[in-house]
């Protein structure tokens, strides 16, 4: 593996905060910058009480996003008492999942997460419930044509987002963790029996911290885009650290991975965290998930794209290789959605008929 | 007042370099520029980008290749068949493309609004509100209102008679004291201002008119020397002045009560809610500690004499 780019070195190990130079530094926060990472970079070094020892530009540069990290923080907790009070017994306890529970339930992974929806899983039985009384409170799924709305509620796990008319909101109703057309199917049931509450906080619940790490690596390792993908091996990363320490978590993660169907991912999710962010694992973990990972020939295979699609998406971590990876990988996810023919035709509609988001003009 | 009393380093300015250094380091590693509190990492291959940069950037300073920049800005030409039909330019800070390619002509401009993009969109140290900044004896008039209210025609106008430059776009207010950080940088003029200007202040030096932008014909007016030297001064906040020209118009300044006022602002503001209770602090204590008005003028002469008459509130 080549040198880890600066950012990545930085979260693997803040303490080398105290002694990069401002070249570093100007890096460093390109490379966050365009990751979307610097609130959680500046979230790290203030839990390693190392925000004084960076240089007074680069530091003025992280102040700039302490305000949109607060008003994230603030924003999410607004939105998710909304979201509580248009559900009501309809979703309760409500079930958040990814970003919004990080912050909710006050993980290490939430402090300066940028995200721009509310997750939650509902039964599917409820989602029409669901989605009714969110329209009732003023959330309406937007922007999706026909082909689009049947695309979500036919195929996928979880219905068209929904934005809330006057708050620009977004609120993504899941009734599983993956696509009903994908090969996989951990069963939802079972993640919403083991779900826990909230502490200080009454009818909020999370998945439990073997599920929401088991989570977050089915999201990253079977997905097709990458963009956010550092941000996301930072959730796993933080997430086994803080959960690592519990009694009893690295014991029934491996049968819990095993019971779920998700043994695949959590083997990417512990190697690749290992191997860029420097994760620390039981060995006994390792050995237990060895058999849940590829062949040789393909474990280098994948070891050379997650390790270029993981890293920053910034012109000075890319080789010649970074965009074929990135491609490869983009086929990969859609592959792992549905089924072959489902997915030609999918892909048909989406290069021909949908129509392309233009940037804006000056 | 001044901040940060730095040693008087006897520092490089973007002057030293001659047309030529200047288009080589615009075209190789970048123009490290300070502006205010920003420091700029420009790269361009582009002609007109040098030529606007040598007219109206002398006077900034000019850092070293290995310091830090907040923004790494480039205005590069469009690849593939717009190489040589109808070229066009490209802005982008670190590779993110915010904006479509616009004609190559057009590029110096580009630079400008990129800039001020780049500092709204991202410096949220400061409750940020699209206005010109005016100073005289430590007072501060701070300037919000829409494209074509003839806000930079009078802050052009201002800044020759006796007023500091400290922003003509962007009005950053420090939530710890309240206090206006200048960004003093080239103004913007549009249209019939270009003209008005350059009979208003003869020695004014513009970079070269580009017509057919989407605001019409555009000419950036250099920034005074004094409002660069002193772009480290900070301004207490003391009037907040809404221009509005109108042909034939009585030069008029009405008082507006605070609430009028506060809303208006807040309208103006790039980064209000993004700042959540620290903005709403920072503005209304600026609020409290001004006086605001609605000034109707036609007469840059009689305008000026308005601006003159205004007391420093209590």
């Amino acid at each position: 593996m080549k040198a880890l780019p600066v950012l990545v070195r930085l979260l693997r190990d803040p303490p080398l905060a105290a002694g990069l130079g401002l070249p570093e530094w100007d890096l460093a926060l390109r490379q966050s910058t365009c990751t979307n990472l610097s609130p959680s970079l500046l979230a790290l070094l203030e839990e390693h009480d190392l925000l004084e020892r960076v240089p007074a530009a680069p530091r003025a540069h992280l102040e700039w996003v302490r305000a949109l990290a607060t008003r994230h923080r603030q924003a999410a907790r607004f939105e998710v008492e909304c979201i509580q009070a248009a559900l009501g017994a309809q979703a309760a306890p409500l079930l958040l999942l990814k970003g919004a529970a990080y912050t909710m339930a006050g993980l290490r992974a939430g402090a300066g997460r940028l995200y721009n929806d509310i997750d939650i899983l509902v039964p599917k039985a409820r989602l029409d419930a669901v989605e009714a009384a969110l329209m009732l409170h003023g959330w309406a799924s937007s922007g999706h044509d026909a082909y689009d709305q049947r695309y979500y509620r036919q195929w996928m796990h979880e219905l068209p987002p929904m934005q809330h008319l006057r708050r620009r909101t977004s609120i993504d109703v899941h009734h599983a963790i993956l696509p009903e057309t994908a090969p996989l199917h951990p069963d939802p049931d079972k993640l919403r029996a083991a779900a826990v509450p909230v502490d200080g906080a009454p009818g909020l619940a999370t998945l439990a911290p073997a599920d929401m790490v088991l989570h977050s690596a089915v999201h990253l390792f079977f997905d097709g885009e990458f963009d956010k993908g550092l941000r996301d091996l930072l959730d796993l990363h933080r997430l086994f650290q803080e959960f690592g320490v519990r009694p009893g978590f690295w014991d029934a993660l491996p049968a819990r991975a095993r019971e779920l169907e998700l043994g695949r991912p959590l083997f990417y999710a512990l190697r690749y965290s290992r191997r860029l962010l420097g994760t620390p694992v039981p060995q006994a973990v390792l050995e237990a998930m060895a058999p849940c990972g590829p062949r040789r020939p393909l474990l280098a295979l994948m070891d050379a794209l997650f390790e270029r699609a993981l890293l920053p998406m910034h012109a000075s971590c890319d080789d010649a290789l970074s965009a074929p990876a990135r491609f490869a990988l983009y086929v990969r996810g859609n592959w792992l959605r549905m089924p072959p023919l489902l997915l030609a035709r999918h892909l048909f509609h989406k290069a021909f008929i949908s129509r392309k988001d233009a940037p804006e003009t000056v | 007042m001044l901040t940060a009393a730095s040693p008087t380093v006897a520092s490089l300015t973007v002057a030293s370099l001659n047309r030529t250094a200047l288009a080589t380091r615009l075209a190789g590693p970048g123009l490290l520029v300070q502006t205010g509190p920003f420091v700029s990492r420009i790269r361009s291959s582009i002609g007109h980008v040098a030529e606007g940069i040598e007219l109206l950037y002398g006077d900034y300073p000019l850092l070293a290749e290995d310091s830090f920049a907040d923004f790494h800005v480039g205005l590069q030409p469009s690849g593939g068949l717009r190489r040589w039909y109808k070229p066009q330019v490209n802005f982008d800070l670190d590779g993110l493309v915010p904006f479509e390619p616009l004609p190559e002509a057009h590029a110096f401009p580009m630079l400008e609004w990129g800039l001020n993009w780049c500092i709204s969109t991202r410096a949220h140290s400061w409750l940020m509100i699209h206005a010109a900044v005016v100073e005289r004896d430590g007072c501060a008039a701070i300037l919000p209102a829409p494209p074509g209210s003839g806000k930079s025609t009078l802050c052009a106008a201002l800044v020759h008679r006796g007023w500091r430059l400290l922003s003509d776009e962007l009005a950053l207010l420090r939530p710890d004291d309240g206090l206006l950080v200048p960004v003093a940088r080239p103004v913007s003029l549009k249209n019939r201002s270009i003209d008005v200007i350059r009979a208003y202040v003869p020695e004014a030096v513009l970079s070269r008119p580009v017509s057919n932008t989407t605001k019409g014909t555009v000419a950036h007016l250099k920034a005074p020397a004094d409002s660069v030297a002193r772009v480290r001064e900070t301004a207490r906040p003391a009037w907040i002045v809404f221009p509005k020209y109108e042909a034939g118009a009585a030069t008029t300044m009405t008082p507006l009560t605070r609430t009028d006022t506060f809303f208006r602002v807040a309208g103006n503001a790039f980064n209000y809610s993004e700042m959540g209770a620290r903005g709403f602090t920072t503005l209304a204590g600026t609020i409290e500690r001004c006086a605001g008005y609605d000034f109707r003028y036609s007469d840059l002469d009689e305008a000026i004499a308005g601006f003159a008459a205004l007391e420093p509130p209590p």
